[in-house]
């Protein structure tokens, strides 16, 4: 027989190639995040441009998505919005699987350590994420920094979970013994072995964060708490449409989300085949 | 009972990221079972042992690739066919002990694989409990989860599932592994005793020399290929009753093996044996 | 297994409990500390500019706010103890009566979207399991994915715009016909005013359900166990609803017991856009204007909820799932 195992017999179907749809997505997702990216420069000050003749417009050829109360484009604002909430995410995300990682590793070095890292968790689980987000927010005063530190602070802890799992059972691996009897130093050991195992779980941990992050600023904007009205956050148009919502001005509130719904849905699904192919 | 004609059996795998290649596992397998005896299927894991019983359950994942043909009863096997016999006339004992759903206990799992050969339900409750006394187990036993039990008495209430279906075919898929002497005779004697009754016994197994005590025939298989079907009687001495190479040096590798042509008697006689490999 | 067991469990469960509630009240407390907002600032609201500065020691000294924080929190967590949870300024009112108020009017919007996400989600989950790959379970699979990705207050949005405004079939806001006393209105009008948001509520809740079911019914689908039934001429569809029920149900359960937060959370988001008058808005409120007791007490009482939401799921497996009770000394 095949050196190759064959799929198991008991499995009914056939699974899809998860490594190539990951491909797949990866390169979409590599130009999506190109796009949005360099979305803030290639718009320049066209989000915050006003037509005075143009406001309340329906979408149509000349206005695609339509403009809003002041005249400025709503494609032009989205976009710009979801590059806030792309770059607001990402720095969320990388923060918060740092925290993660950080915490995982503090829990796996003493038992007390690792009571109150799970202590932490359990406080951290039993409050709804929002009033959490809400809470942090309050206290560091609302702004950019404010929801980055806020969903990074509020995320990492089903990650720290999975990873802390993880080193245990790493800690215990017989190399990882055998490296240390032989007098290697713990530094090496760490860079050595520890890492290269724990990397992919943290570069996938923090793709499934992603989209919760971008939610949840999205979320906290909408209710006031986080970017500030000045800039086109996501949830600052959807806000902003909430006013015109009985006028018909249907427009302003179906594509900023729209499009927030297609760029979670994008990194989502990214993040869960990258998951299956690891 | 069961004519296997030239099956081959081929399963899909990716050899890399976007290639779909198909891996054989079982290569133009020819093989009569008649009612009243025990055939023993012996090859080491990988052989295709295992694949085969499901290729005669139909219960092969729909991607698999299967040719040549099945006859049950000198009926052609086809997949409507297997649908329509699985669990009334064909059963399966299977090799792993999480087949019994641990949620469920004993006894119910039983009646409801008599619902399933077609007893109405409350026929269905008493047969269970007759198949499973009839296996010696006891009312706790019965009441029990599966998780409660020892390996043996799981694998006698696997038997006990495929006993109460009253099917004329019955495949045991490694029934002996991980069972002592005594739980491992106990296991193989009730399966002889089903051979006896008329029924069509394959006994699937990496291990001859425990086949051999209780099989009328014998089927040698390596790499999905069959190698030599020869009865049990020719598995004695230095094995030159067999023509094959493999089967013989597989007779000969057996630890007990010492030559003498009364090895398997012996074994036979005394329930306690001499070999705890 | 017996009583005691379960009695033991439940006491250690408790006391995990009453820890993780006063780890809560500490952050969030320290968090209140941590804010650049000015609590006397917060207190007096608009008439900030009215008062002068000795007033303002005179406000600091009454409310304690001179003190050191250890002394501030421990002062709080006596009042807390004995059932004061402080004076929100922003609806005038104690803040017990106010969470006590809202919840009951948010308790219709988050019970019915928690009974109708849970249920549709468990059974949605079990059909698409069960028929993995039928173009039903593609239906099924793909709606769970786009709601689990969709922005709530988005939906809430989209909701009002198409049932309110375009159809009008549901009214745009609030629990009742505005101008009208609560007492005064109806049981259908307190129903039709809360369909649109509880709808809304659920049909996001059931994605995660949906997805965990499936999940859970391919396992089962792929395993030991179904195998075997197939090989006892089981359909597809028997073994899903004896074996699949079983296996599935539990798992079920705990998370929806367990996802009571992001209910919650959601809850939040719908009450805003649908300017229903819940403990959402009053959490909103609280928020935008600095009532920082009401706030904590909203913590506090949202983390209690949560929590006993949490030890439940974690304590139903113990009780319920037979190879748990014999796994007990």
């Amino acid at each position: 027989m095949s050196q190759v195992k064959p799929l198991h017999y008991q499995s009914t179907r056939l699974p899809a190639q998860p490594r190539l749809m990951a491909i797949l997505n990866l390169s979409i997702a590599a130009l999506l995040v190109v796009g949005l990216v360099t979305s803030q420069w290639l718009l320049g000050d066209l989000p915050q441009q006003m037509q005075f003749d143009a406001r309340l417009v329906p979408p149509s050829s000349h206005h695609w998505l339509g403009t809003d109360a002041l005249g400025r484009e709503l494609w032009a604002r989205t976009l710009a919005g979801l590059g806030l909430s792309f770059w607001v995410g990402s720095l969320a995300a990388m923060l918060s699987t740092l925290i993660a990682l950080s915490l995982a590793a503090l829990a796996t070095l003493s038992r007390r350590l690792d009571t109150l890292v799970s202590l932490l968790i359990d406080t951290l689980l039993s409050v709804p994420h929002l009033i959490l987000l809400m809470l942090i927010a309050f206290a560091l005063g609302g702004g950019t920094q404010a929801v980055i530190i806020a969903v990074a602070v509020t995320h990492w802890p089903s990650l720290a979970r999975v990873l802390r799992a993880e080193l245990l059972q790493l800690r215990q691996a017989h190399y990882v013994r055998i490296s240390r009897a032989l007098g290697k130093s713990r530094w090496f050991v760490l860079q050595a072995h520890l890492l290269p195992h724990l990397l992919p779980h943290c570069l996938v941990g923090a793709l499934l964060l992603f989209p919760h992050a971008i939610l949840h600023e999205a979320a906290l904007t909408f209710l006031g708490f986080g970017l500030s009205p000045s800039q086109p956050a996501i949830g600052v148009l959807l806000a902003d449409a909430m006013r015109y919502l009985s006028g018909g001005y249907w427009w302003l509130g179906v594509f900023p989300g729209l499009g927030l719904l297609l760029m979670v849905l994008g990194f989502e699904r990214l993040a869960s085949h990258l998951r299956r192919a690891l | 009972m069961l004519t296997i004609d030239r099956l081959s059996l081929q399963l899909p795998f990716y050899a890399s990221w976007w290639r779909r290649d198909w891996t054989t596992c079982i290569e133009a397998f020819s093989l009569p079972f008649s009612a009243g005896e025990v055939h023993a299927v012996v090859g080491a894991s990988g052989a295709g042992k295992s694949l085969l019983a499901y290729a005669i359950m139909g219960l092969l994942p729909p991607a698999a690739r299967l040719t040549g043909q099945l006859f049950y009863q000198d009926q052609p096997l086809d997949d409507a066919r297997q649908r329509q016999l699985r669990g009334r006339e064909l059963a399966l004992i299977p090799q792993s002990l999480n087949a019994l759903d641990p949620l469920v206990r004993i006894h119910r799992q039983v009646a409801w694989a008599a619902q399933r050969a077609g007893h109405p339900s409350t026929i269905a409750q008493h047969s269970a409990r007759q198949a499973l006394d009839h296996y010696q187990l006891d009312a706790r036993a019965q009441q029990a989860f599966a998780h409660e039990l020892s390996g043996g008495m799981a694998r006698r209430v696997l038997t006990a599932m495929a006993h109460v279906s009253q099917a004329q075919l019955i495949i045991a898929d490694e029934p002996t592994v991980g069972l002592d002497p005594l739980q491992r005779n106990r296991v193989l004697a009730a399966l002889r005793t089903l051979a006896d009754q008329g029924k069509s016994v394959i006994l699937i197994t990496h291990d001859l020399r425990h086949a051999l005590p209780i099989a009328d025939q014998v089927t040698i298989m390596r790499d999905g290929k069959q190698v030599e079907t020869a009865s049990a009687s020719a598995f004695q001495g230095t094995g030159s009753a067999l023509t094959d190479a493999y089967s013989q040096a597989l007779w000969l590798a057996l630890p007990d093996n010492n030559f003498s042509p009364d090895v398997i008697r012996a074994q036979e006689q005394t329930p306690k044996e001499a070999n705890i490999a | 297994m017996d009583v005691r067991l379960i009695t033991l469990l439940i006491a250690k469960r408790l006391l995990r409990l009453t820890l993780v509630l006063l780890c809560v009240a500490l952050v969030s407390f320290g968090l209140m500390m941590a804010s650049p907002i000015d609590p006397i600032d917060a207190y007096l609201g608009p008439q900030m500019a009215q008062v002068s500065p000795e007033q303002r020691t005179l406000i600091a000294q009454r409310w304690g706010f001179d003190e050191p924080p250890a002394v501030q929190f421990g002062h709080w967590l006596r009042q807390l103890v004995s059932g004061d949870l402080g004076w929100s300024h922003v609806y005038n009112q104690p803040v017990s009566e106010v969470i006590g108020q809202r919840f009951q009017r948010s308790i219709a919007l988050l019970g019915g979207a928690w009974l109708l996400s849970a249920l549709l989600g468990f059974g949605l989950g079990l059909v698409a399991g069960a028929k993995e790959g039928s173009a039903l379970d593609r239906v099924i699979s793909t709606y769970a994915y786009i709601t689990a990705s969709t922005p709530a207050f988005w939906l809430a949005i989209l909701a009002v715009l198409l049932f309110s405004v375009t159809l009008g079939w549901t009214p745009t806001c609030c629990a009742g016909p505005t101008g009208t006393l609560s007492q005064e209105v109806t049981l259908a009008t307190r129903l039709h005013h809360l369909i649109l948001p509880v709808t809304t509520l659920a049909l996001l809740g059931v994605a995660n359900i949906t997805l965990h079911t499936r999940t859970r019914m391919l396992e089962l689908m792929r395993s030991d166990v179904a195998t075997h039934a197939f090989a006892q001429g089981a359909s597809r569809m028997e073994v899903a609803w004896r074996h699949g029920l079983r296996h599935a149900s539990l798992p079920a359960i705990t998370l929806a017991f367990a996802s009571l937060g992001e209910l919650f959370g959601g809850s939040i988001l719908i009450e805003q856009v649908f300017a229903y008058p819940g403990l959402g808005q009053a959490t909103v409120a609280a928020g935008l204007r600095s009532d920082i007791p009401l706030l904590l007490g909203i913590a506090l009482f949202t983390a209690l909820f949560v929590s006993v939401g949490n030890t439940i799921a974690d304590t139903l497996y113990g009780i319920i799932d037979p190879r748990i009770k014999a796994g007990e000394p």
